[in-house]
């Protein structure tokens, strides 16, 4: 791959085989003109360029005296995902070639001694014939099983041991003794002069195999991320200079005005300027009807244009657009371990000495007790016992999981920030539903005036409401702002604004004082209410949430706002319910609107009139109580409430979230998110279990019958060949059942 | 027979020691002169390549950022995710890809890196 070089880049060197190809390479790349410095790696055959250089010209330099170069420049997560399939498919099939020459050896050779003939080396001939296979055995050893012993030999200088440690050891201890039986026999004695080439070929070849079946599954495994990544287009239409031009996705740039006609996806973030179409942006928000969208409405890269052209400009590109942000997230999420593997994890740590110990006391056991021939048995026990221990299985078991459960949950639009949260969610008891925005609309609208001062008409308080809330940030105030607008009132400047979080508003306005807000606010100001209250009462009863504004003082009227229920609100309540999970509400609003509201969704427990900086307390109540509590809110506003929960979900309409905020977030703004990333958390969980418990019981049951715990009740032996096949697939098997979690549909 | 015997203990005993008994000494991390969030770090290279990264065993001063670039040349998938569990930081090594991880100025102590299964390790030691 070419690209312009940047001030410095690097190159991997393949072929520099001495310290004398430094100065070579270093000399070529320095005579090339526009290269400042050269310099070359040798322990790690990279060479560092500083200059401004086309990094093509520089890898022709390097391969026209004899060597190969490649360049370890940034890519872009699409180039990456091909460079990684190409890698894999390359991986798969030298695999697949290794196993082949390995089985080539050893099926015909396990075919004979099935057949019924001779595995020992009695006479000079079967000696000669033996020597031979045995030097065609170390021939296989090489080049089909090069990488378990390189790797076997660096752990081992390193003070580390894997599974390359078992595999080299255990093949390498059954050539070596058929060879000794071969060359030495005399040592042996005649019962033990059997010779064991069959089980190292066959181990390496099967092993080979079980690796690259590994392969092909464990490309499924991150099949989700590919998809959020494909969703990333490589070209962009840019308006510049009044003309319309194709360019690459990496030179848009911020505020450029750009054109995606219909059938086309979205190539950046931005906010429409001219015409109106549909969005469909279900591969990220999985809410699976599109969205309209006109001037002023905000649009992101990776969803799909439906119906009509639209200019829009550019708003964020490149790193900092929403899907390259989810994508970092996932990526994140799928390589991180929940606490259920840290025990697996511990076991690994020292799992392969002990497995090596374990064939030596195997070994001496046979050795000491054992029947005729004793060595023979030995070697048999400790090639086994080395060849069927499987630590990767017990590794692969979680991270395998995760990757394909969080994976899972990215297409249902629910984003999981780390695999801990995966667990705990699967666990949770009680659920703490925050009220505006997230069991309703979150769009209130004003649906009753009631004036209790009849020197003013309805046009003027609204005005005057309007006046003093458009200096607020609450929703509810953003609805009587928007209902004055629409009403094409004058909205006025006020003075000394103060705004008392759980209570309401006050300002001044025209030399009047304005107060704006709950029944706790007039009663802190001592404001007569009289028979306003019933009316008020009614407004809540009705889920409104009734609101009074006074005028020095005096009460003047009553504005009566109500925020519709989401359509699907109900329906995913009595789901999470069904999990037996306690669904609580909570909300700042009065007690008898949030009753209302409560009763029409289903839920019997409401926090009432809370004030924001109270929310966390009621989370901490629920968890006094002995519960796991999730807490689902806007991820703004609640934010300690989120921290504090056991896990905080935010919940985002459209893509309009703040991900940065809790530990799930919830894409689309529909409560069954909340109910898809319990049943997804559940699942991988299980699925967990399953791996871990099948790779605990897999080495903790096969060991010992590979060092031969049968054989004094039933005279059973494990042959190393059996135990390389189950080794083989025991990995493979994670992987597979890992895999299962991609047809898992949340209920 | 008592001398394989003796000769089995003995592979037990080197076992014991080689794996989990031997310190082995770390490789002091080479400075560069790079700013990170306005403080000077220390940069090192690790090579993932035949079953383990090289070096294995870093030497970093404390309250200092560190970058670690890793370049993976094994093709096996063991090798793809390198994690630091410390910090909560896990990455994807594509293969002969340059990769960067910044870890933030460590306290003093001991903090391992590893791939997805444990099989690849490696210590950083912060002094």
């Amino acid at each position: 791959m070419s690209k312009l070089t940047e001030s410095t880049q690097e190159l991997i060197i393949e072929g520099a085989g001495c310290a004398s190809c430094v100065g070579k390479i270093e000399t070529v790349l320095n005579n090339i003109s526009g290269v400042e410095n050269a310099q070359m790696n040798f322990a790690l055959r990279m060479v560092s360029i500083t200059g401004d250089v086309n990094a093509k010209v520089l890898i022709n330099a390097i391969e026209s005296i004899g060597y190969n170069a490649k360049s370890v420049s940034e890519s872009s997560d699409n180039e990456l995902i091909d460079e990684k399939e190409i890698a894999d498919q390359k991986y798969y099939n030298s695999l697949i070639k290794q196993m082949w020459m390995a089985l080539g050896l050893g099926i015909p050779l396990i075919v004979y001694g099935l057949a019924g003939g001779a595995m020992t080396a009695d006479t000079s001939l079967a000696r000669t014939v033996w020597l031979f296979i045995g030097v065609l055995c170390a021939a296989i050893m090489y080049f089909s099983g090069k990488h378990f012993y390189l790797g076997a030999w660096k752990s081992l200088v390193n003070h580390s041991a894997n599974m390359d440690t078992l595999i080299a050891l255990g093949t390498g201890t059954a050539w070596l003794y058929s060879m000794v039986v071969v060359l030495f026999p005399m040592v042996l004695p005649e019962m033990a002069r059997h010779v064991y080439f069959e089980a190292t070929a066959m181990i390496i070849g099967l092993i080979n195999l079980g690796l690259a079946l590994e392969v092909k599954a464990r490309g499924k495994t991150s099949e989700a991320i590919k998809r959020l990544i494909g969703l990333q287009v490589k070209t962009a239409r840019v308006v510049r200079d009044n003309k319309e031009l194709d360019i690459a996705i990496e030179q848009v740039l911020l505020d450029d005005i750009v054109r995606v006609r219909p059938g086309e996806k979205v190539p950046v973030d931005g906010v429409v300027i001219q015409g109106n179409t549909a969005i469909d942006e279900s591969m990220l928000t999985g809410e699976p009807m599109p969205i309209e969208k006109g001037k002023g409405d905000e649009i992101v890269a990776g969803t799909l244009n439906k119906s009509g052209s639209i200019l829009f400009q550019a708003t964020r590109i490149g790193k900092d657009t929403a899907i390259a942000h989810i994508i970092n997230m996932v990526k994140k999420a799928q390589n991180s371990k929940p606490s259920i593997g840290r025990l697996a994890d511990v076991i690994s740590a020292y799992f392969v000495p002990v497995v090596m110990i374990i064939a030596i006391l195997s070994a001496l056991v046979w050795f000491n007790f054992g029947p005729d021939p004793v060595i023979a048995y030995a070697v048999v026990s400790a090639t086994t016992v080395l060849i069927i221990a499987c630590p990767c299985a017990l590794g692969l078991a979680t991270p395998m999981s995760v990757m394909v459960g969080v994976g899972k949950a990215a297409e249902s639009g629910v984003l999981i920030r780390h695999g801990e949260a995966l667990q705990t969610a699967s666990k949770i008891t009680a659920m703490i539903l925050d009220k505006t925005g997230t069991i309703t609309e979150g769009k209130p609208s004003v649906t009753d005036i009631i004036i209790a001062d009849r020197n003013y008409s309805e046009q003027q308080i609204l005005t005057l409401a309007g006046s003093i809330e458009s200096n607020s940030e609450h929703p509810l105030a953003q609805a009587i702002v928007d209902s004055a607008l629409a009403k094409n009132l004058v909205l006025e400047n006020t003075s000394e604004f103060n705004a008392i979080a759980g209570y309401g508003v006050q300002a001044k306005l025209n030399n009047q004082q304005l107060i704006f807000g709950n029944q706790k606010l007039m009663l802190k100001n001592a404001i007569a209410l009289n028979d306003f209250v019933a009316r008020a009462q009614q407004l809540a009863d009705s889920a409104k949430t009734p609101m009074y504004l006074a005028i020095d003082n005096k009460l003047v009227a009553i504005i009566a706002v109500s925020d519709p229920i989401k359509a699907d609100s109900v329906a995913a309540i009595k789901r999470l319910q069904a999990k037996d999970i306690r669904v609580v509400m909570l909300t700042g609003d009065n007690r008898a609107t949030a009753n209302a509201v409560a009763q029409q969704v289903g839920i019997k427990e409401v926090f009432a009139e809370v004030l924001p900086e109270e929310k966390s307390n009621k989370v901490a109540e629920l968890q006094a109580q002995g519960e796991i509590v999730g807490m689902t809110g806007d991820g703004i506003n609640d934010a300690p409430a989120l921290a504090l929960a056991n896990v905080g979900f935010a919940i985002g309409t459209g893509t309009d979230v703040a991900i940065e905020s809790a530990d799930i977030t919830l894409m689309r703004g529909s409560l069954h998110g909340l109910a898809d990333a319990i049943a997804v958390s559940k699942a991988t969980l299980a699925n967990i279990k399953q791996n871990l418990f099948g790779a605990f019981i897999y080495n903790v049951a096969g060991i010992p019958v590979a060092a031969g715990i049968l054989y004094p009740f039933f005279g059973l032996m494990l042959n190393p060949v059996v135990a390389g096949a189950a080794m083989a697939f025991s990995s493979l098997t994670v992987v597979s059942n890992a895999n299962r979690l991609r047809l898992f549909k949340p209920q | 027979m008592l001398l394989i015997n003796l000769t089995g203990l003995g592979l037990i005993i080197l076992i014991i020691w080689w794996f989990w008994l031997y310190k082995p000494t770390a490789t002091a991390v080479a400075v560069k002169s790079e700013k990170i969030d306005n403080k000077c770090s220390n940069e090192v290279t690790v090579v993932v390549d035949s079953g383990i990264y090289q070096p294995a065993h870093l030497l970093s001063p404390e309250n200092k950022p560190l970058n670690i670039n890793f370049i993976r040349k094994d093709s096996s998938s063991c090798a793809a995710t390198v994690m630091f569990p410390d910090f909560d930081i896990s990455a994807e090594l594509p293969l002969n890809k340059l990769v960067k991880i910044q870890l933030p100025a460590m306290q003093q102590g001991e903090y391992v890196f590893h791939c997805q299964m444990k099989m690849y390790n490696g210590t950083l030691l912060v002094k």
